[in-house]
This record gives structure tokens, sequence and C-alpha cells, in this order.
């Protein structure tokens, strides 16, 4: 109820100051099992892309977070498990050994959609796009049949800088491309560059 | 409300169901299936019906009505403004000043009525403020560039579009009372010549006027748009302050601010690479889309009624 609550006061407040449009252009919201994956330069991104996807397929649809900021006990906590329904992953490899991609792993192979950054963190540079961990690469072998989604997050770094608290009622829009597959015999590399390629051509053309 | 408001509205109510009824009767005839004119012709009619409509119920609650509406207004106006126009990391203490503190400040002092801290406070206080803040960024790219884009950005979505309400502030002997006539009169001579000059390039256009701006915009159109909206702006002087010939002079000087104010608009949009501000208002694009020639028009329709009139 209070999760519920929460969940409907937080997208509806994103949708608010950021306008977000969503332009379905590569493929429509269906309720299919999909893995959207996300440039990111702001902890909103995956507020926004999650609050843009239409009702029915926002409750599947789990944000992939890092335990390391989002586990501290208190608000972050109860929103990461009861309200996002997230998925918690550590972002260092610990000394364990343990597959630090197991958790989002699992999640795919119940039937969940994700919300994945391939960055692995937050975009803080100059450049539109950082190099893709390989993370995705792992995650399209282990689970050929769900489609990725390209989704470009446009303004919302300009919204929400790191380390400012107000946000600016600038416009976003969410640009979702073509669903893409690994292609058998396609390299690790080829595919990350690949799946890059991808994400950057939904990007607006900045002068 | 004043007779001659209500008289108004039911004149441009009278209107707007002529508008449908041929928009309707267009689409009739061109059969079924999309007609991309037709179809954003009735967007753009059926637009209007719920901009009359929210302009209409701002008028009810009177002067603050009319402050709360271009609030909003320029708040739109500001924020697709500054979406489209890239700034970097360190401007953003100037952006919290535009959108927190310049755009709520100005229409206070609107509602105050101090017209001597409203009239300078965006183009003298803001303009040395704005980039002091950005100067603390310490990032020096493009910085004259940056800091223009906010204050442009303040002057024309903000300081131009409070120039409307402003106008409850005038003090027009003989005319008490009936200043929302005032703000009607230039709303609709403007927007109507936007209308007519897009009905009569429809109808009549050939010659483009300014292809590299606005391909849009035909000869045929601007003339046969302007000189009707002047005609109307004479016709309704009944709910001004002014008489035949001034009504026709000033409507005819509000249309040719409306005009080159869509040409501008439209060089900014064509360097930005879109075709429409935004696309909150159906058929129409963005707010700035159908703010363009209000914004041109309105500050020096404001000062040319406190000159000679007030």
């Amino acid at each position: 109820m209070l999760a519920n609550l929460t969940a409907y006061v937080i997208t509806s407040a994103a949708r608010l100051i950021t306008g977000a449009r969503a332009l379905w252009l590569g493929c429509t919201p269906e309720p299919v099992q999909r893995l959207y994956f996300a440039n990111h330069s702001s902890h909103g991104d995956f507020v926004l892309l999650w609050a843009s996807l239409p009702q029915a397929l926002r409750s599947r649809a789990r944000p992939v977070a890092g335990a390391d900021y989002w586990t501290k006990p208190g608000i972050r906590d109860f929103l990461i498990r009861q309200v996002f329904n997230g998925v918690l992953i550590n972002r260092q490899r610990d000394e364990g050994g343990g597959n630090p991609l197991q958790p989002v792993l699992d999640a795919v192979a119940q039937g969940d959609s994700l919300i994945f950054f391939p960055e692995g963190t937050r975009n803080l540079g100059d450049e539109p796009l950082m190099p893709f961990r390989s993370g995705l690469y792992h995650l399209a072998a282990a689970h050929p049949q769900v489609e990725l989604v390209p989704v470009w997050i446009a303004n919302l770094n300009r919204v929400m800088p790191k380390g400012r608290a107000l946000p600016l009622p600038l416009l976003c829009t969410l640009s979702f491309g073509e669903p893409m597959h690994l292609q058998a015999d396609e390299t690790k590399q080829a595919f990350l560059d690949r799946a890059s390629q991808a994400l950057l051509n939904l990007a607006p053309k900045d002068a | 409300m004043h007779d001659n408001t209500l008289s108004l509205f039911a004149g441009i109510g009278a209107l707007l169901l002529l508008a449908s009824v041929i928009g309707r009767l267009l689409k009739w005839r061109a059969g079924p299936g999309p007609h991309a004119v037709i179809d954003n012709l009735n967007a753009r009619i059926n637009a209007w019906w719920v901009m009359v409509l929210v302009i209409g119920i701002a008028f009810l609650f009177g002067k603050y009505g009319v402050i709360v509406l271009f609030y909003g207004v320029s708040f739109y106006a500001l924020r697709e403004f500054m979406t489209l126009t890239p700034t970097r990391r360190s401007d953003y203490p100037a952006l919290v000043a535009a959108f927190y503190v310049a755009l709520p400040v100005q229409y206070v002092l609107i509602a105050m009525d101090w017209y001597g801290m409203f009239s300078i406070f965006i183009p003298v206080y803001l303009f040395l403020l704005l980039p002091i803040l950005a100067s603390f960024g310490g990032d020096t790219t493009r910085f004259l560039e940056r800091a223009s884009k906010v204050q442009w950005g303040l002057m024309i979505a903000v300081y131009c579009v409070s120039s409307v309400p402003a106008l409850m502030t005038l003090d027009i002997p003989g005319y008490e009372g009936r200043n929302l006539l005032l703000i009607a009169w230039l709303i609709l001579v403007v927007q109507i010549s936007d209308v007519l000059q897009y009905v009569c390039g429809k109808l009549f256009g050939k010659h483009k006027v300014a292809p590299n701006l606005s391909p849009s915009k035909t000869v045929e159109g601007l003339a046969g748009g302007v000189a009707l909206a002047t005609l109307i702006g004479a016709l309704l002087c009944w709910i001004t302050p002014f008489n035949f010939w001034q009504a026709a002079l000033m409507a005819l000087a509000v249309n040719a601010m409306g005009f080159f104010g869509g040409l501008v608009m439209s060089a900014i949009k064509r360097d930005r690479g879109v075709k429409d501000w935004g696309h909150m208002i159906e058929g129409h694009g963005g707010m700035l889309d159908r703010m363009d020639s209000v914004c041109f028009a309105a500050p020096v329709f404001f000062h040319f009624v406190r000159y000679w009139w007030a």
C-alpha cells in the first residue's frame, strides 16, 4: 500500500518535472520480456525510464542498481526493495569470487524485464557514452530470447546534475530503439560496440 | 465580468463554432483516411477551444487570474527555450535563478503594481546577476554564448510574456476597471493575425517571404493576414480606449511585431534543427510556437499604451 502510493508519487513527480516524453521509435510497448539498456548520467535515470513505461510493463520491469549505494538502511532500502523492486548487484567483485551478475541472471530466468545501465556507473564526463562493461554481453549470451532494447535518456543530466539537490524543470525525452540480440559467433567486443552504437544512434544530434 | 467581455467571448465562441463546422465539412469532403493538412487544422481548432476556455476561466478571476495564467505561460515557454538551448554543468546556478527566482519575482512585482522594478528587474539586475553566477563555475568554454542564452530565454519567455498581465497595472483615464479587455484585444488581434496569415497563405500563398527562416510564410499570407487582422482590431475599438484609427494603427503595430517575432523564433528553431519548440498544444507544437508573436508584440504594445494613454 505504502509502496504503491510512493511509486505513484514518484512517477507522477518525475513526469511532472521532466515532461518525460517516451518516443517508441524502434518498437512498441508490448508486454514481452525485455532488457532496456540506457545511458546513465543521473540517479534519476532509472526512475524516469521506469516512470515512462506503461503501468502494465512497469510492474515487471526491475531496475538493476548498485548495492553499495542502495542498501543503506532507511529510505533507500525501502525504495529499492519495496517500491522499485530492484535487482541489487555488487559492482566491486567480492573476495568470495561469486558471479556479481548472478542476481540479475536469476531475475531474467524468472521472466522479469530489466532496466540496465551497461556503462556500470554514472557518466559525468563530456563524452556522450562511456565504454560498456561486459555485463550486457553475459546477459545476452545467457538469455538469447530476451529482447535488448536501447533507450536514450536525453537531458536528464541537465535536470539533475551531480551533487545538486534541486531539479531544474527541463524537458526530457526517452527514445526507445529497435530490439537487438546477440548474433551467432559475434565476439564480446563486437557485440558491445554494436550495442553502444545502437544506443548512440538514438541520441539527439547536438550543435 | 464586464458586459463587453461577455459579448467578446460569445463572439469568439461563435467564430470557433464556425471554424469547427468548416473543419468537419472539409474532413467529410476529403473522405476517410488521414489528410495531413485538414487533420492538423482540426487539431488546431480543437486546441483553440481549450485555450479560449483556459483564458476565459483566468478572466473570471480578474487580475490575479491573468497573472497566474501568464506565470504558467512563462514557465512552459522558459522550459521549452532552456531545453532546446544547450548549457553546461556550471550554468546550473544561473538556471536555478532563472526558474526559481526571476520567474516568480517578476510576476510578484507585477501583482504589486511596482512598475519601476518589474520593468528593469530582468533587463538590469538579472542581466548582471546571471553571468556572475555562471562565473562561479570556473568554466570559460563558450562563456559569453551561454550567458547570452540564459538571458535571452528569460527576456523572451518571462519579461516579454509578462508584459501582457502588466497591462493590468496601467491607469488609463476613462477606462477604469476594463484593462482585462485590453489584454483580450491584444491576444485576439495577434492570434487572429497568425490564424489569418496561415489561412491566407494556404489559400493564396505563392511567394515565400523568408524561405530560409520559415518556409511556410508567404507574401500573400502576410499581406492578407495582417490587413484582415488590422481591420478586425480597428472594428473592435469599442472594447479599447482607442478610437477607430488609433486601434487600426495599434493593430498594425502589434501584427508587424508579431510577424517578425515569428520569424526570429523560427530562425532559432532552424538553427537548433527542430520544427517545433515543444509538443504540449496538439496541432500547434509547443507553448513558444503559439506565443512567439505575442512575445514580440506585447512589450511594444504595453509601452505604447503606457506612453500615450496612461
